[in-house]
């Protein structure tokens, strides 16, 4: 062992810088993260226009394209896990919602004295209850640094436990997707009990400031914009570093063929442990950037319909491709603002059909369709994306 | 611990001594059936041996027990003259030096040539050692060389899923000997190859053979013949002969189980 | 003859021929003579109830109630509903009922129509609550005379709640003539119920004696009065007595601590059985067939809709609603299972997480479709009469018929089930199919056809469970989310591909989450059942029975 350390380390040339730069400056990168900057700045512009503008952008639409932003987050960390490791979760949405339960807790004990029992500490729903005091885990959530520190240690801590357990017995494919679905549906049973301390069915709502600034203000709503487009490059980047280091490839090597990865030496619990661990904390902070933009959250977000929507939107935007895990999410969430308004009842019929189309006839998603079509005048990129695709459907067992 | 002897590991280590693989009273069963009835066998540093046997006379089975894929209930496997195989789990044996190429020809589809053999090259193998890993010009040579050495170079950057059945086996031997291990478990190298694929593997395997220890599963005699080694017959899960190929061919019972029909 | 007629019929059969026999015995010979004698004792009383005192009145109920007359316990009864009423102009006894204007009034003895008469004409007889108790020791006297031997554990039974003094001796009496053993027992413990009150120490004693052991709530309360002066608060007689009680209640606190772990195991086996038919169809498409059905919830939640379609179309005859709906959800969820097959999952075969979407979206579209042709709302489904009620073991337990006859339903599936797949040529080909398919191929058999029947079997076997489930359950689009991850949940726990652990994992798991109930509540027993399996499977991802070897490792 130690022997082999050496001689890593004498035959390395460290050269991180390129290893970073080439995250940030590949022509994929440079596309993704300028994309995500030119809407980001070009919103904000339009919402200071004057609303008898034309191109005036209502300040209820920052909010929801920051909604989407936040999904596209979660997308992204879906995607890390099963696009690159194999992991299909079935339960980010969890990890979601504690990020967004810990943000929430925070945007509660701003309210103060100003709830409807005007109690001093207890949020109004304590009070409703009878309580007498905090529970011990509300300490410290007034206190904006730990809060956002719980926004990350949170979800990261049930999915390092949750994680220990099953990769450490191998628990793998269907199995471990069954079981973290179960871990969400156990999640929203227990929220919803109001014994719990998080607001039971009504979940913590009624927020009123975020540091202290007015939740509803024009500034704050653009800033939380402004907050998901940043978190969602700098989590592009973060996952774009994991994927092209030689750890990516591992992670790869592991979805496709986990056994052979193990008799190479590779613990690969420890890699599945760190990798969802790490797309926990970042469905962490995309709750929690969530909850001051849509102003609630409440134990639906633990539901299992939820938590399966999400891996619908990677699939439809191409796992395995983390540009592809954020066409999904804003093309499936913009679609579903359309529906649910312009017609409730297909809504469904639509996301049903879109699970069975995408499985069937999409296996690389709308990113490997677009990529295949344009890819024809790049004669090599169109067969390796393909090949990956195979790859990729038969390696799932 | 102690096996269905009484012998203690401590005291079969002392039998262990200057072995490269010691195996003695395996005992492996699914459900009632003994795939390893008592199976025992000893590898010298430096010697390669060839296994024959029937289907289902326990031959991968050996080679999971040996790579922690399975636990024997009985017996002791020790590696390099002490280190007891049966406590540590597939990744930690790999580590130690112990290398398996599989029956079917096992490579990371979605990665390159390259890729894969960078994959394979002996490293530090935790999550965060990777995850900061840089490759270096002495990696980037040995992979050169074991490329021309697989006959892979101009494959290097091809998808591994593009390769000829072959080539995957090639290039499977070349990630095997990128790991630099000690001991290499080689599961029907020659299967699906041509006569003239076969014969070249054969040689490659005696090249490799002069710095390794290796283990060979195979089915086609011819091979075993090229490979010139001392051969171990496996029937019902333990050994049934042991000798050069020419003895265990005029042994009887061997011929009555195998080479008979 | 309906369905409940049948059944309550059979059970009751017996006791009305034996009740007949005692009856024939008890009348015979005593006619005549008597019945003169008993209708004067009759109407010498009657005119006493016209009186303003109530002792009269009262001494007036004693004289009727052990006048002997057949007419008594109506008239009797009259008095306690306030029917009972006398007319002014000849004090004449009538009963009257409510008319449009003023009361039809009809003769008590004679049962003459006396026609309607105005408010003013007729006065009620009144009583107080001296009387109302003297009139519930008289009826219930009568009542233990009563030919139908249930009416007299119910008059012996009512004695037992409210023991005075006076009904000793018609206890004795009636003592002598039964002969049912039931009633007979009752009447026993309402004997000692008035003995523990009244008579020496000794016979006290003896009484407690007798009531402890019992499973009767009447007999606990009279024994925890006895008890209360088991401190010393009374006489020595008393607190010597109390203590006995005292002891008989705590013998009978462990006896009902027993029933109430059999009714806990009988509560959790009853839910073991509605997880077990709700999952049994799971274990066939996704345990032996290895496909993972998502949309296996639907499949429950339509064969509910099937039940409430089949009870639309047949509203006079809801008894047998349930006996059409199951073949028909069987057929229904059967064939859509197939075309499913055929048409989505056949083509993913080998790609799980693939299957896992697709079908899931199915689901999805199953629920819409179901929410666009019914409505979002729950529906209402009947449930037959046969299935209501309990069947009462004793005061600390009684057993519901519905979870009854779903314990009995989910064996019989089960049985069928195990059947079909040991004994029946598709069985035996669905056997070899996912042993090993290429093999079966290849020995002629249709495997394509085989996968469809199995995922059809599967899927049907669901339906039944949702017959099964719309008893239990609201029937609504949401019913089959409701029971997937349990449905799942049961099947990996049990082992994969092992009918008999679908079994054993159904049921443990039903009476765990019974046993932690009490203690927890139900939806956090529901969590931690849930955190358990999630450890276990953990422990053991092949579940409780999971086949070994290197063929399901590969």
């Amino acid at each position: 062992m130690a022997k082999a350390e050496t001689m890593t380390e004498a035959n390395t040339t460290p050269r991180y810088s390129s290893w970073v730069l080439s995250a940030l400056t590949d022509r994929t990168s440079v596309s993704v993260l300028g994309a995500i900057g030119a809407l980001a700045i070009a919103c904000v512009l339009l919402n200071q226009l004057p609303e008898s503008s034309a191109f005036h952008v209502p300040t209820y639409m920052i909010s929801l394209f920051g909604k989407y932003l936040c999904y596209a987050v979660l997308a992204l960390s879906v995607d890390l896990v099963w696009g690159y490791c194999g992991i299909l979760s079935l339960g980010h949405g969890a990890f979601f919602a504690l990020g967004g339960y810990a943000m929430g807790m925070y945007l509660m004990r701003q309210i103060g004295d100003r709830g409807v029992y005007g109690h001093p500490i207890l949020p109004d729903f304590m009070v409703f209850l009878n309580w007498e005091e905090l529970p011990w885990y509300w300490y410290g959530f007034d206190f904006f640094p730990f809060a956002m520190l719980m926004v990350v240690v949170a979800p990261g801590a049930l999915a390092f436990v949750f994680g220990w357990f099953a990769f450490r017995s191998r628990v793998t494919g269907v199995y471990l997707s069954i079981i973290t679905q179960a871990m969400t549906y156990a999640l929203m049973l227990a929220f919803f009990q109001n014994d719990m301390g998080f607001g039971g069915n009504n979940g913590l709502t009624d927020f009123k400031d975020l540091m202290g600034f007015d939740l509803r203000s024009d500034g704050v709503r653009n800033w939380l914009f402004l907050s998901s487009a940043a978190t969602l490059a700098i989590g592009y980047i973060l996952c774009r570093l994991v994927t092209t280091s030689r750890m990516g490839k591992v992670l790869i090597a592991i979805r496709d063929a986990e056994s052979r990865a193990r008799f190479l030496g590779y613990r690969v619990e420890y890699y599945k442990l760190f990798v969802f661990t790490l797309s926990a904390m970042l469905a962490g902070v995309a709750g929690a950037l969530y909850v001051p933009q849509v102003g609630i959250i409440n134990p639906g977000e633990f539901a299992p319909l939820i938590s399966i929507e999400i891996v619908i939107w990677v699939a439809l935007g191409g796992r395995g491709y983390l540009y592809g895990a954020i066409v999904g999410a804003l093309v499936v969430n913009i679609a579903k603002s359309y529906f649910t308004v312009a017609f409730p009842e297909i809504w469904l019929f639509f996301l049903g059909g879109l699970f069975v189309l995408v499985t069937l006839f999409m296996p690389r998603g709308i990113v490997g369709l677009v990529g295949e079509t344009i890819g024809s005048a790049y004669g090599s990129m169109k067969g390796s994306a393909r090949r990956r695709a195979e790859a990729m459907g038969g390696a799932d067992d | 611990m102690t096996n269905r002897k009484g012998v203690t590991p401590h005291e079969a280590a002392k039998v262990a001594d200057g072995s490269m693989l010691y195996l003695d009273g395996v005992t492996v069963s699914f459900d009632g059936f003994k795939a390893l009835n008592s199976l025992s066998m000893i590898i010298k540093p430096g010697e390669m041996r060839a296994i024959i046997g029937p289907n289902g006379a326990g031959k991968t089975t050996m080679m999971d027990v040996i790579t922690g894929k399975t636990r024997p209930d009985l017996g002791d496997v020790l590696f390099d003259g002490g280190v007891d195989l049966t406590k540590h789990d597939e990744a930690a044996i790999a580590s130690m030096g112990i290398g398996r190429k599989f029956q079917k020809p096992t490579v990371f589809e979605s990665h390159s040539v390259y890729d894969n053999l960078i994959l394979a090259l002996k490293q530090n193998r935790t999550a965060r050692a990777t995850l900061f890993a840089m490759t270096g010009k002495a990696d980037e040579d040995r992979i050169n060389e074991l490329l021309e050495l697989t006959r892979l170079t101009a494959q290097r950057d091809l998808l591994a899923a593009n390769l000829s059945h072959g080539q995957k086996q090639w290039l499977e031997i070349g990630m095997l000997l990128a790991q630099d291990p000690r001991l290499l478990l080689v599961d029907e190298p020659a299967a699906g190859m041509t006569d003239a694929e076969t014969a070249e593997t054969a040689v490659l395997l005696k090249e490799i053979a002069k710095s390794h220890s290796v283990v060979v599963v195979e089915h086609d005699m011819d091979f075993v013949r090229d490979l010139d080694v001392r051969v171990t017959v496996l029937h019902e899960g333990s050994v049934l002969a042991e000798g050069t190929l020419d003895q265990v061919s005029s042994n009887d019972r061997v011929i009555e189980v195998y080479l008979g029909r | 003859m309906s369905v409940a007629a049948l059944i309550s019929s059979l059970r009751t059969g017996l006791v009305t021929a034996l009740a007949a026999l005692v009856l024939a015995i008890c009348v015979t010979g005593t006619a005549g003579a008597q019945d003169a004698a008993s209708e004067d004792a009759l109407k010498a009383a009657l005119p006493k109830l016209t009186e303003r005192s109530f002792d009269v009145k009262g001494q007036a109920i004693k004289d009727i109630s052990t006048s002997g007359d057949p007419r008594a316990l109506d008239l009797l009864l009259a008095i306690q509903e306030g029917d009972l009423y006398y007319r002014k102009s000849d004090d004449l006894i009538v009963y009257a009922a409510d008319a449009e204007s003023g009361y039809d009034i009809k003769d008590a003895l004679t049962g003459e129509d006396l026609g309607n008469v105005g408010k003013r004409k007729v006065k009620k007889i009144s009583i107080n609550n001296q009387l109302r108790s003297i009139l519930k020791g008289a009826i219930g006297s009568l009542e233990l005379m009563s030919p139908n031997p249930d009416q007299r554990v119910a008059a012996a039974r009512a004695m037992l709640s409210n023991p005075t003094a006076d009904a000793m001796p018609i206890l004795l009496t009636a003592l002598e003539k039964e002969t049912d053993p039931a009633v007979r027992d009752m009447l026993d413990l309402a004997k000692a119920a008035l003995e523990a009150s009244i008579g020496s120490v000794e016979d006290r004693l003896a009484a407690v004696e007798i009531m402890a052991g019992s499973m009767n709530p009447d007999v606990w309360a009279i024994l925890g009065r006895l008890a209360a002066k088991s401190d010393g608060s009374g006489s020595e007689d008393e607190t010597t007595v109390g203590k006995a009680a005292q002891q008989a209640l705590n013998e009978i606190e462990g006896q009902k601590q027993v029933f109430a772990l059999v009714e806990t195991v009988y509560f959790g086996l009853s839910l073991g059985a509605v997880l077990l038919l709700a999952a049994v169809g799971l274990a066939i498409t996704f345990g032996v067939m290895g496909v993972i059905n998502m949309a296996h919830g639907e499949m429950l939640m339509i064969g509910a809709y099937v039940t409430f379609v089949v009870q639309q179309l047949m509203p006079n005859h809801i008894e047998y609603s349930l006996f059409v709906a199951i073949p028909a959800a069987f057929v229904v969820t059967g064939l859509i299972g197939i075309g499913l097959e055929r048409s989505v999952i056949r083509v993913l075969y080998g790609r799980p997480l693939e299957t896992l979407l697709a079908t899931f979206g199915i689901s999805l579209f199953l629920q819409q479709t179901v929410r666009s042709v019914f409505s979002p709302l729950n529906q209402p489904v009947t449930t037959p009469e046969w299935m209501s009620g309990f069947y009462e073991v004793n005061g600390a337990l009684s057993l519901t018929y519905n979870r009854l006859y779903i314990i009995l339903f989910c064996l019989i599936v089960f049985a069928a089930l195990l059947l079909l797949l040991r004994k029946t040529p598709l069985g035996l080909q669905m056997r070899a199919v996912t042993q090993n398919r290429a093999m079966a191929s290849s020995m002629g058999i249709r495997t394509g056809w085989v996968d469809a029947m199995t995922f059809g079997l599967g899927s049907g076997v669901a339906g039944i469970g949702g017959v099964a489930l719309s008893q239990l359950t609201n029937v609504g689009p949401n019913l089959g989310q409701a029971y997937i991850i349990d449905s799942f949940m049961v099947v990996v726990f049990g082992g994969v591909g092992n009918l008999w652990g679908t079994f054993v994992g159904a049921m443990s798991l039903g009476v765990a989450n019974k046993f932690l109930e009490p203690f927890t509540g139900a939806v956090v027993a529901k969590i931690i059942v849930l955190v358990l399996i999630i450890l276990f499977i953990q422990r053991r991802p092949r579940g409780l029975f999971a086949l070994k070897g290197r063929s399901v490792e590969g």
